[in-house]
């Protein structure tokens, strides 16, 4: 037995949601032109988006735009390097867990963005809210994929909301 | 509910900003130069016009980010 | 009575329902009135004070006598409710009765964008809905009037046959939502939709309002006698229903419209007289229809209308006898929600009419005053093709199709025929005549929203639909004016009766607000833990054993954190990374303390103060390396104050580098508080010496615990006590919790909750940010002027110099200790002086904030804070608590362990 196995995610014992638990996550607040930024995108192989609510892959991860000068990086679960990589990034990884939703008609029961294919498609993120909890809300693919990642304290209730809403 | 332009991530609900205040307040250089009441202005005094009001906002629910806008109080349109 | 044929209802579905507890049967299409007329009753409950007979006077939302109660919701219109199975209604005198029970029904919400929407549709409104949709656009066309889809579901993404639409949209953007009303217009263009059960958000680029209009009664004696109806609405009862309200009719108008309804009358089979308020009423009557030039002055009979009595310009006044009274007065465009959008209206000389925009809007159609049908589809069209271009999918103009133009015979308008005003109705739902209108202008009221306030005319579940054009004709007659002059009243949301079932949608129950857990939760659960809200975390509060009370609970957890060792789940508190090479300056500038020269490895307790100088956040910080500290806030402050920390950095310290992050749940904290805490921390983590001289207290450790956990583990204490705060993982939040808990087992280690915590830390004095201060309480009020810096500018700290803050005399927090030591204050209980007078005014001395019964102390006690309390200590104060009174003495605030000599084990 590992340590890993003494992990427990947000939703372990929730059925009918579909979760990605342990995703690695990093936070990474710097100035977006600079030495920083240079480095970090260079080490991650991957440049930090500036556009803004736009998604950059860089190998087995993604680097998430939430602010002009803030950035989710989001590797596998076990991604034992990237926690440690960036001397600037704080380690997020069990600050939210990730909730895969595939219907554009479920989330706007509750999602006041505009989600229509003209406006939102894969490769977009956004900060925002659903129904009463913040999200970072990810479409991953255009069929629709979408992940919502969430404050572990938030799990929960926003899994009530998800499968309560699926009744409609 | 007002529709309101972050400048980093376009238009979004009302329901994902906070409101600010009176925007250009700034934070004296020397609070114990001031006298009591110059102090009192700047911690308690604010403009509260009809119409046009420069006034700060912050993306609060978003990128978190927050900006300056003008805004006409009595329309709610964002001029700026 | 229904007709032999015609009419939009399925006939071969037939539907019973019951009204007031007589069954009858209704046709698949029908309302409930138009049901109801089938069956021959057009009389409803009578009216709300004068208990006068009532008859369903209209066929949609302006209705105001045919009140209901369906199942449990009351004050429905029984115009607008659609028939169902089974469905079982009662008639009601204006007010209904809300319901104890729960709501059975599931009600929802959606949220949606659209380049353009197009509310209502009639005519107008499908032509600018089918013009806008083809060149791509986004359109949603929101209208009451369009029959029912197949899909009984929601009508959502509808692609058929869309009510006369066409197949031609079915690869567009045109999304319909039949049977819905918009019923609130806010700002930017934010509009929200009932639907059915659901309640659609709407935001959209571009709005055509092509909302109709509604027809004008007009005001006579005995205007209000069942059997009396707007002409349009029975037109509409024959037409669409294919009910016949009376064989004997008589139409009055003052304009072209009713003619149609003459011409369905006759059709139906129906005997009809027409009076025309026009001196030369216009040749549109189908032949053998007399037409009288004047006007319906009075009516007869009780339960149902017999007679109208008719004055005539020229020839005698005449009686006619029927059973049907047909009325038209003009047609008021549906102006609510242009005017909800904050469009101006202008009198037109009959009716109010769409001015100027003040959102990306335009009305068409008869809600712009365009009644001639060609003019209003042109207008619809053109409104559409703007709104297309403007949104980015232009389309052309359409070809229009062919309508016969004739000519129109111009309105005589008449709002109010002479006889006795006690009798004539101005507002039928709220019973208001014309002799009160007159008695609200007489009495001082000038603008009609004071004569609406005094008369409550336009406040029923009508909105005024049918009363507030006749009221402001009679307020303008009142004061020798014009209704333009006067202007409307205001225009509020919702336009129509809305259910609170609805606009609560799913928001019930546990999803009412969000329920904020920790890791740990489920043992808690498991254990019995008790819970409390603290903001939205449920926290555990204690930890009952079998047979135990909160009391006798709270006793023993208390003793086992003094004399053994507890343990708390403060997962809850907030948590933020503050990181950059000026973080250290950042911190000295938030707190009144300082933190630039805190050493790596060390925690300092810190106090947090608003620009006014009050107390804002408190908690611990830790110094993880030069240019990063862990900061640790309040449970209920976390987002306050990183929203406090951003708002600094950003807007007057951008040149200070320093970021921040919050990372509230990427930590599990764990507090092991007691004598014997460092034994448990010893085995639970091995690696780690223990000692006071390696690992003293206000420091922390990253170490690993027995089973292969990373934590940093600090010494904090809250209590007094030796105390370890392990901070681990959200992941392992639960598996280090249990592992301490197994090696505490042997010391009898006791789970705690908020409870404890709080009479553990009052016994010290420790405030609790909100609990003991509130907005109102300076660091030197709570007796901590030692945790403010002189040597150093911090955010409030000038306002400690205020004359009013630097007062001596302010309120102080203190220590009460009751005279009887059983006896317990209630939080919040004010304190006054042992000689203050037992009648008002009572001079207040201050309040209780915090009250417990301490096991250490074997006594109760409390905190308050008490005017110039610090100067009073030994003085008697009182509580008076209604029956009783508890009498108390002050004391310093600290109760337990004055000297600290706990807190190294």
């Amino acid at each position: 037995m590992t340590v890993e196995d003494l992990r427990r995610s947000p939703l372990a014992s929730y059925p009918g949601v579909t979760e990605i638990p342990f995703l690695t996550m990093v936070n990474v607040r710097v100035p977006p032109t600079g030495d920083a930024a240079a480095r970090i995108s260079a080490r991650l192989g991957g440049p930090l988006p500036v556009v803004p609510n736009s998604v950059v892959e860089a190998g087995r991860r993604h680097i998430l735009w939430l602010g002009p000068d803030e950035w989710l990086v989001v590797g596998p679960d076990g991604d034992r390097e990237l926690p440690g990589m960036l001397p600037e990034a704080v380690d997020v990884s069990a600050n939210r867990t990730t909730i895969e939703v595939r219907s554009r008609d479920l989330l706007e029961h509750g999602c006041t963005l505009d989600l229509h294919p003209r406006a939102f498609h894969a490769g977009r993120c956004a900060q925002t809210t659903i129904a009463r909890t913040q999200v970072i809300l990810w479409q991953t693919s255009d069929e629709p994929v979408y992940r919502l990642l969430v404050r572990g304290s938030f799990a929960t209730y926003l899994a009530d909301w998800l499968s309560d809403a699926a009744c409609s | 509910m007002l529709l309101i332009s972050c400048p980093w991530c376009g238009e979004r609900e009302e329901t994902e900003f906070h409101y600010g205040g009176q925007a250009f307040v700034s934070y004296p250089a020397d609070p114990e130069s001031l006298t009591d009441e110059e102090w009192a202005q700047y911690v308690f005094f604010r403009d509260n016009p009809k119409g046009d009001f420069a006034e700060r906002w912050v993306h609060s629910a978003g990128c978190r980010r927050w900006f300056n806008t003008v805004r006409n109080t009595v329309t709610s349109e964002f001029l700026s | 009575m229904r007709l032999a044929q015609g009419g939009e209802i399925d006939r071969t579905r037939p539907l019973t329902f019951t009204l007031d507890g007589v069954e009858y049967t209704g046709f698949d299409g029908d309302t409930l009135a138009s049901a109801m007329l089938a069956n021959g009753i057009v009389q409803v409950a009578p009216s709300l004070y004068r208990q006068r007979p009532r008859g369903i006077f209209s066929a949609g939302v302006e209705e105001p006598n045919a009140l209901v109660q369906v199942g449990a919701e009351p004050s429905l219109q029984a115009t607008t409710v659609r028939l169902r199975a089974g469905l079982v209604a009662r008639t009601l005198s204006g007010v209904g009765r809300l319901t104890p029970e729960p709501e059975q029904h599931r009600y929802d919400k959606r949220f949606t964008h659209t380049d353009i929407l197009v509310i209502g549709a009639g005519p107008s409104g499908r032509m600018a809905a089918r013009t806008a949709a083809a060149g791509g656009a986004r359109v949603i066309l929101v209208g009451a009037g369009l029959p029912e889809l197949s899909d009984p579901s929601g009508n959502v993404e509808s692609r058929g046959p869309l009510g006369g639409i066409g197949d031609e949209l079915a690869a567009t953007q045109l999304r319909v939502l039949t049977g819905a009303t918009a019923f609130g217009y806010y700002d930017s263009n934010y509009v929200l939709v009932a639907h059915k059960q659901t309640l659609w958000h709407i935001r959209a680029r571009r709005v055509i309002l092509a909302t109709g209009a509604h027809e004008q009664p007009i005001v006579f004696e005995n205007n209000d006698r069942p059997g009396i109806m707007l002409a349009g609405a029975v037109r509409k009862y024959i037409t669409q229903y294919a009910v016949l309200p009376g064989r004997n009719a008589v139409v009055c108008t003052t304009n072209d419209s009713a003619y149609a309804t003459v011409a369905a009358l006759v059709q139906a089979g129906a005997r009809v007289t027409v009076v025309d308020s026009r001196p030369i009423p216009p040749d549109l009557a189908p032949k053998g229809v007399e037409v009288i030039s004047g006007l319906v002055t009075n009516t007869e009979g009780r339960h149902r209308i017999t007679a109208a009595a008719v004055t005539t310009g020229s020839t005698q006044d005449r009686r006619i006898e029927c059973d049907l009274l047909a009325v038209s007065g003009g047609w008021q465009p549906a102006v609510h929600l242009f005017s909800q959008s904050r469009g101006s209206v202008r009198w037109n000389g009959q009716a109010f009419v769409p001015d100027a925009s003040a959102q990306a809007n335009r009305v068409v159609g008869a809600a712009n005053g365009t009644f001639d049908t060609r003019a209003a589809l042109i207008e619809a069209a053109e409104a559409a093709v703007e709104a297309a271009a403007a949104v980015g999918y232009p389309v052309a103009m359409p070809p229009l199709p062919a309508v016969q133009e004739r000519e129109i015979t111009p309105d005589n308008p008449v709002w109010l025929v002479p006889g006795d005003p006690a009798n004539q109705f101005v507002d039928l739902q709220r019973d208001a005549t014309v002799a009160d209108v007159r008695r609200a202008v007489g009495a001082g009221m000038r603008s009609p929203e004071h004569v609406k306030r005094y008369t409550t005319i336009g406040t029923g579940a009508d909105q005024g639909r049918t009363s507030n054009i006749p009221a402001l004709g009679v307020i303008a007659e009142a004061l020798g004016t014009t209704p333009g002059e006067l202007g409307t009243t205001t225009f509020r949301a919702p336009s129509v009766p809305v259910s609170f079932a609805l606009m609560a949608g799913r928001d019930r129950g546990k999803l009412h607000d969000p329920i904020r857990t920790t890791p740990i939760h489920s043992w808690h659960v498991t254990n019995g833990a008790e819970f409390e809200n603290v903001g939205q975390w449920k926290r555990p509060w204690f930890y009952p054993k079998p047979g135990e009370d909160m009391e006798t609970a709270v006793l023993r957890e208390c003793r086992a954190a003094r004399t053994g060792v507890g343990m708390q789940d403060a997962s809850t508190l907030g948590k933020i990374e503050v990181v950059g090479p000026d973080a250290g300056e950042f911190l000295n500038r938030m707190y009144t303390n300082a933190f630039k020269k805190l050493a790596v490895g060390s925690a300092r307790y810190g106090m947090m103060c608003k620009a006014d100088g009050m107390v804002f956040d408190d908690g611990v910080t830790m110094r993880l390396a030069d240019d990063r500290y862990y900061v640790t806030t309040t449970t209920g402050g976390a987002a306050n104050v990183l929203d406090w920390f951003e708002e600094w950095s950003q807007t007057e310290w951008p040149e200070l580098a320093v970021t921040f992050t919050s990372v509230t749940e990427q930590w599990s904290t764990i507090a092991v508080v007691g004598p014997r805490s460092r034994a448990v921390i010893g085995l639970v983590a091995p690696d780690l010496d223990v000692s006071n001289e390696a690992f003293p207290f206000m420091t922390f450790r990253e170490t690993t615990l027995h089973n292969g956990i990373p934590a940093r583990i600090a010494r904090i204490s809250f209590s007094g006590e030796l105390a370890y705060e392990v901070n681990v993982s959200g992941w392992y939040g639960l598996a280090a919790w249990e592992a301490i808990h197994e090696e505490g087992r042997p010391y009898g280690i006791t789970p705690y909750g908020t409870e404890t915590m709080h009479v553990l830390r009052a016994e010290k004095g420790f405030p609790i940010v909100g609990q003991d201060t509130d907005g109102t309480v300076t660091p030197h009020d709570l007796g901590m002027s030692w945790i403010v810096s002189q040597r150093k500018d911090f955010v409030g700290k000038r306002s400690l110099r205020r004359p009013d803050t630097a007062r001596p005399d302010r309120k102080h927090l203190v220590g009460l200790l009751p005279v009887d030591p059983g006896q317990l204050l209630p939080e919040g209980a004010q304190m006054v002086a042992l000689d203050a007078p037992t009648t008002p005014p009572v001079p207040m001395e201050g309040h209780v904030t915090s009250s417990y019964r301490s096991a250490a102390l074997e006594r109760t006690f409390a905190l308050a804070l008490i005017r110039n309390g610090r100067n009073r200590i030994g003085e008697t104060l009182r509580a008076p608590l209604g029956d009783r009174v508890i009498e108390a003495i002050v004391t310093e605030p600290v109760f337990y362990d004055k000297e600290g000599a706990r807190r190294d084990g």
